[in-house]
């Protein structure tokens, strides 16, 4: 295998090289021109056995197949809702994409979804440049009250974290209900929706640095879950067993 | 032959990038180049409008150049004039050849470039930061572009020209230049050189397009280091 030009994790900027070898194959964000891979975006490279792709660190929303998404209802139409969801083309909900039956003859679409809702909802499919949303997923939901908190779109996947590691640490620490678009929208509802919108911040800030989760921990107050081992929790269990 | 400012004839005025300046765009960077200052923001891509604009195999990439009123010595009348609107299609047609324009069908992406202060080479100051501003938003690049003017007086070919030079000058060819293709998207002549002369000029361009472009890459790995 010939070398990589750059490190895994290095900052690279659009038109740099990364390999020069047919050995690899461009993945995300990267284009071969002759021999060579490079980079389309400034972000940090990554090695996946023989895939090039690199992460960006800033990035215009385009909508996949399978994104939870969250968007403002914003006109209705005879046969669905058009939604917009911050990607270059605004998405629409057709009526098949409701769970329940509707006969636009008999009932107005906006018993169900009204002018200025925001709805959760699933791209289901892209075609070409009309994006099309259903509602039929477990997580797809109205929102009623609350807030929205728009992020880096670049940076959702940082926000969710490992597994959900990083969300569910903000959710626990903060109280609040919290649902995370792909395309950089979030919704947030609690009591304390201010230290939540911090959080936000230093993680669009700082999420090419590593440890973040721990330093999210600290902001919101206490450790991250591993609590500290004191003489008393250890001698906790013994106890147990003792009145068994 | 000394320059007004002792710069050495092949040497630019002092060059200084910042990226990420304006929070509300996707992309946005500041470029100075002596006492010339130029800030470009990237919105987009959004929907293009009114539809019959649109192109449906790709993107269209607007730009709107303008100089701020207090900008020069003379008031600049605002609003489009001649000049501004020459100026924002060439560097449309500067930028457009490295972005993946075919990315967002029927899409637009709206560059601003604002020239808020002016001393010469105010264009190529332009390109210089929407070249950034666009990495920067995360709009899908093959290359950066790089632009500097030069131009020739008496014997000598001089690089970056700026205060009493541009009238002295012969010539004045603004270029910009994508330094990993090797492609010159953006040629202008303000004046008239035998053809010798203007391959000399762009020589001396390119080199300088080079330095430039050294420049754009650590200023956009900067802003995502602490």
């Amino acid at each position: 295998m010939s070398e990589l030009l750059k490190n895994e994790r290095e900052i690279v900027v659009p038109g740099e090289e990364i390999v020069k070898s047919m050995e690899f194959v461009p993945g995300r964000n990267c284009f071969r021109e002759g021999e060579t891979i490079m980079a389309k975006k400034v972000g940090l490279v990554s090695v996946d056995h023989r895939v090039i792709s690199v992460v960006p660190l800033n990035s215009p929303y385009i909508p996949r197949e399978g994104d939870m998404v969250i968007g403002e209802v914003v006109s209705i139409q005879n046969n669905g809702w058009v939604v917009l969801i911050d990607a270059p083309h605004d998405a629409f909900l057709p009526l098949a994409g409701v769970r329940e039956y509707i006969d636009p003859r008999k009932v107005p679409l906006s018993k169900f979804y009204s002018v200025g809702d925001i709805i959760y909802a699933k791209v289901s499919a892209t075609q070409g440049r009309s994006i099309y949303l259903s509602m039929q997923d477990i997580k797809a939901k109205k929102f009623r009250g609350g807030r929205i908190v728009k992020i880096n779109p670049a940076k959702v996947p940082r926000l969710i974290g490992k597994k959900g590691s990083m969300i569910s640490l903000i959710k626990e620490r903060t109280g609040c209900r919290i649902h995370v678009g792909q395309n950089g929208k979030v919704w947030l509802e609690g009591q304390d929706a201010e230290s939540c919108i911090k959080a936000f911040g230093v993680i669009e800030k700082e999420s090419a640095s590593e440890g973040l989760t721990e330093k999210i921990g600290k902001l919101l107050g206490g450790a991250v879950k591993k609590e500290p081992i004191t003489d008393e929790a250890l001698k906790e269990p013994e106890k147990e067993e003792a009145k068994v | 032959m000394k320059r007004e400012d002792g710069r050495a004839v092949d040497e630019y005025r002092p060059l200084e990038i910042k990226v990420g300046i304006i929070p509300n765009a996707n992309g946005s960077a500041m470029v100075k180049m002596g006492k010339t200052v130029a800030i470009a923001g990237v919105y987009g891509p959004v929907e293009f409008l009114p539809k019959h604009k649109q192109l449906s195999d790709r993107a269209v990439l607007r730009c709107i150049y303008t100089m701020a009123p207090f900008s020069t010595e003379d008031r600049v009348r605002p609003g489009p004039s001649r000049r501004s609107t020459e100026i924002s299609m060439v560097t449309a047609n500067a930028l457009s050849p490295v972005v993946f324009l075919e990315e967002f069908p029927t899409s637009v992406i709206n560059v601003f470039i604002n020239i808020i202060q002016a001393n010469a080479g105010t264009r190529t100051a332009g390109i210089n930061a929407a070249s950034v501003a666009l990495a920067d938003a995360g709009i899908p690049m093959r290359d950066l572009v790089a632009s500097i003017a030069a131009g020739k007086i008496g014997d000598e070919y001089v690089l970056d020209l700026a205060g009493k030079e541009e009238e002295a000058t012969k010539a004045d060819i603004p270029i910009a230049y994508s330094p990993r293709a090797k492609q010159i998207t953006l040629l202008q002549m303000d004046g008239d050189l035998p053809p010798a002369d203007v391959k000399k000029v762009i020589e001396l361009n390119i080199k300088a397009c080079e330095k430039i472009y050294e420049t754009q890459k650590t200023a956009l790995k900067e802003r995502w280091k602490k």
